[in-house]
């Protein structure tokens, strides 16, 4: 059988030395839970492998050694995050991709605009309706149902939840046209 | 007999238990108990707590016919490895027939505290009505239980000082246990039930709270609002440990304004966690109680950015003890240790669990750590990759390490800058620290490193192993050289007969052996359960359950063994999957 169409445990990527692995008594690389029944075990390799484990995209039993309970804790957390996801583009002035936001994972306009600044490493200022944002050459704006460009913060969070298709962060002197002092 | 002995012997009674009063180690204890007859019988009357680390070394009956003055009693059941879902359902660790025995015997308990054991609603009722001066209930990593129990314990105990819920599976029934608290119940010192799902009666936690003027700590679950926890501090500004539930709100809340004032009033608070769901917007809040604040725990909320995270952190100057998501990330890390001079405990947990991790932290944050914080002992650390040279730092910084554990998220991870194994690291921290008790070790290892810990960890109890090693040497190394090994746990490692069965008197010196996924063999386990009577060897077969046992090849590699020392022989709750050699 041609090398290529052998069977053998080991995750893609790695070459013939994970065969040999195998045949010793030493083990071959982690398996999914389900296959193996915890069986699959990284060879232990002497330092004159070249071999290096990539890092096993498959799940192990029990690792990383977590408390389950932490774990399902986590997971719940996960759970209602995925169960309700509201993803929209956000874009900034200059830069070169887009990035996708879930806006439900945020409880109000203040923590969603620090997700903003933490993810584009920028400060926003603060908001006040008489003067839209001041403080930073930086304004959020969004693209409502109607397709028209507004400020983030003039409307009542939940409002504001079901009428946003997508966020721009502007800048500079596009940022003054919506209010932002210099 | 010289002068010495006989003055010995004919100290009265009285003064030798006065004497042992002072004594309040176990381990003191225990060795006084073993001088002498005379001592023995002194020592058993007048000892009222008792520490059992396996409950199925010993029995209920003798555990109460050589205390019989017993008060407080604790009680670990599964093996560790059951807290990563390596042990299935049913296996064992039942509390009920300790209760039972000691509710039969007329033993006066005031204190149980209890890990990794199997609590059933029908135990924590007997516990309930059959100690009238039931004072202290601590339940850690345990099951079995619904808010049926907790409300039989809320309505009986009449003296109840404290019901600490720590990492439990619960069933919550949606009842009114917490309503169960007696009008008359004033002497509450700690509630925590931070691990309950449901909802409690905030009215009834409110009035609760304010009658119990002792209550000294108190761990609210997430279905708490800040409206409540704002009014139950204004109740108790005397709170020395707070678990908040949820923390999130809008900051320009007259709430908000309220909590941050009822939290500059508590000028008690030590110790904080919770934060089961935040804003990180809301946690100026805490800046005025985090400069006093030495224990700190922020590992279940997700939801706070490194960044803000990191302003936190500038405030906690006195922080001792520190559990925190990899979300900090090295930067954080380094902004803890400038700012934690008094840092004796960091865990560092994951919050990718599923993923390969994009955050997470590497060697340069523990490096930062060790090279800022000259007074921390101990660590749990999950990170993303770590090198020889950053473990060699690390020893060098921090010769005080008491417990070391470090998990590499891939778990057969090379140093990642030469590619080599991690024994290098391992074997300078294991060097460097005389005084380490506990270690769990991860990355790419051979045996190489179980040499150094042989040859040099002349303290250690407690042995995690995963995915290590090449031959039967490795085990045997460790076997021989740490003469005050308790816990051996170890996973998927090429570990076999040769090791097992090279000093089986060892294992009697042990609390217990876990070996799964290692070549060790169904006739090695035989053998060894043969030879060493006063040693249970359980195989957990949960495959196999039912299949006929005569039938199993001695050849055959075990999957999961589980052997520990006992004075009570073969268990007899073991379940169908469970085979005691």
């Amino acid at each position: 059988m041609p090398a290529d169409l052998n069977l053998r445990l080991g995750l893609p990527g790695s070459d013939q030395t994970d065969v040999d692995a195998a045949k010793s008594n030493k083990r071959a690389s982690p398996e999914k839970a389900e296959d193996t029944a915890s069986n699959g075990v990284p060879a232990a390799k002497s330092a004159d492998d070249h071999e290096t484990a990539p890092a096993p995209k498959a799940q192990i039993v029990g690792w990383p050694p977590v408390k389950s309970y932490r774990k399902s804790t986590a997971a719940a957390v996960k759970k209602a995050e995925a169960e309700s996801g509201m993803y929209v583009k956000v874009s900034m002035d200059g830069a070169p991709y887009l990035r996708k936001i879930d806006i439900k994972l945020y409880n109000g306009y203040s923590h969603l605009l620090t997700a903003l600044e933490d993810m584009f490493k920028l400060s926003i200022g603060e908001y006040s309706e008489r003067e839209g944002y001041k403080g930073s050459e930086y304004a959020p704006a969004y693209e409502d149902k109607d397709g028209d460009l507004m400020l983030v913060g003039d409307v009542p969070w939940e409002m504001f939840m079901s009428s946003c298709k997508r966020l721009r962060i502007m800048r500079g002197a596009d940022a003054r046209g919506l209010g932002c002092a210099q | 007999m010289c002068l010495f002995q006989s003055v010995m012997n004919y100290l009265p009674k009285e003064v030798l238990e006065h004497v042992f009063d002072f004594l309040t180690s176990h381990h003191d204890r225990n060795a006084v108990s073993l001088v002498c007859e005379s001592w023995y019988g002194v020592e058993r009357f007048s000892r009222e707590k008792v520490f059992i680390g396996n409950c199925y070394a010993v029995n209920p009956e003798r555990l109460i016919d050589r205390f019989p003055r017993l008060r407080s009693l604790t009680l670990k059941g599964k093996p560790h490895f059951a807290d990563f879902n390596l042990v299935p359902d049913g296996w064992g660790g039942h509390v009920y027939p300790w209760i039972e025995a000691m509710a039969k015997s007329g033993i006066n308990l005031e204190e149980l505290r209890l890990k990794r054991m199997v609590v059933s609603d029908e135990s924590l009722e007997l516990l309930a009505k059959s100690f009238p001066n039931f004072k202290s209930l601590v339940l850690v990593s345990c099951e079995g239980f619904t808010t049926d129990g907790l409300a039989a314990i809320a309505s009986n105990c009449r003296l109840l000082r404290e019901l600490d819920l720590q990492e439990n599976e619960v069933d919550d029934r949606k009842g009114q246990w917490l309503s169960c608290f007696p009008e008359s119940c004033t002497s509450l010192v700690s509630l925590n039930f931070a691990c309950l799902k449901g909802e409690v009666n905030v009215a009834a936690l409110e009035r609760l709270v304010a009658r119990c003027p002792n209550l000294r700590s108190l761990r609210l679950n997430h279905t708490v609002p800040v409206e409540v926890l704002q009014k139950i501090l204004v109740r108790a500004p005397q709170l020395s440990d707070l678990g908040t539930g949820t923390f999130t709100h809008d900051p320009d809340s007259e709430t908000y304004v309220k909590l941050k004032n009822a939290m500059k009033n508590c000028r008690s608070i030590r110790s904080l966690s919770g934060f089961l769901d935040v804003n990180g917007r809301c946690l100026p809040a805490i800046y005025p109680i985090c400069t006093s604040l030495t224990s700190l725990n922020l590992s279940y909320a997700p939801g706070i950015f490194s960044n803000e995270l990191i302003k936190l952190i500038c405030h906690c100057k006195k922080i001792e003890r520190l559990w925190i998501l990899d979300t900090i990330g090295d930067k954080g890390l380094g902004v803890v240790a400038n700012t934690c001079k008094e840092l004796q405990e960091l865990r560092v947990f994951p919050s990718d669990l599923y993923g390969v991790g994009n955050t997470a932290v590497t060697e340069e944050g523990l490096v930062a750590i060790s090279a800022g914080c000259p007074k921390l002992n101990s660590i749990l650390y999950f990170c993303q990759q770590m090198t020889n040279a950053a473990l060699i730092t690390v020893a060098k910084n921090c010769p005080n390490f008491i417990r070391f554990r470090l998990c590499t998220l891939n778990p057969i991870v090379p140093d990642a800058a030469t590619n080599q194994p991690l024994d290098e690291g391992f074997g300078a921290i294991v060097q460097s620290c005389k005084r380490l008790t506990r270690l769990s070790v991860s990355g790419l290892l051979t045996d190489q490193l179980f040499l150094y810990i042989g040859m040099y960890a002349e303290q250690l109890e407690m042995l995690s192993i995963a995915f290590a090693g090449d031959s039967d040497k490795g085990m045997l190394y460790v076997l021989n050289g740490c003469k005050k090994l308790k816990k051996l746990e170890i996973r998927d490692s090429p570990f076999g007969n040769m090791a097992l069965l090279s000093d089986m008197g060892k294992y009697e010196t042990m609390r217990s052996l876990w070996m799964s996924s290692c070549e060790v063999t169904l006739g090695a386990c035989k053998t060894l359960a043969e030879k060493m009577p006063r040693l249970n060897v359980e195989i957990i077969n949960e495959n196999e359950a039912g299949e006929d046992k005569a039938s199993c090849d001695d050849r055959h590699r075990v999957e999961k063994m589980y052997l520990y020392r006992t004075l009570a022989g073969p268990r007899t709750d073991a379940p169908d999957f469970v085979w005691t050699l």
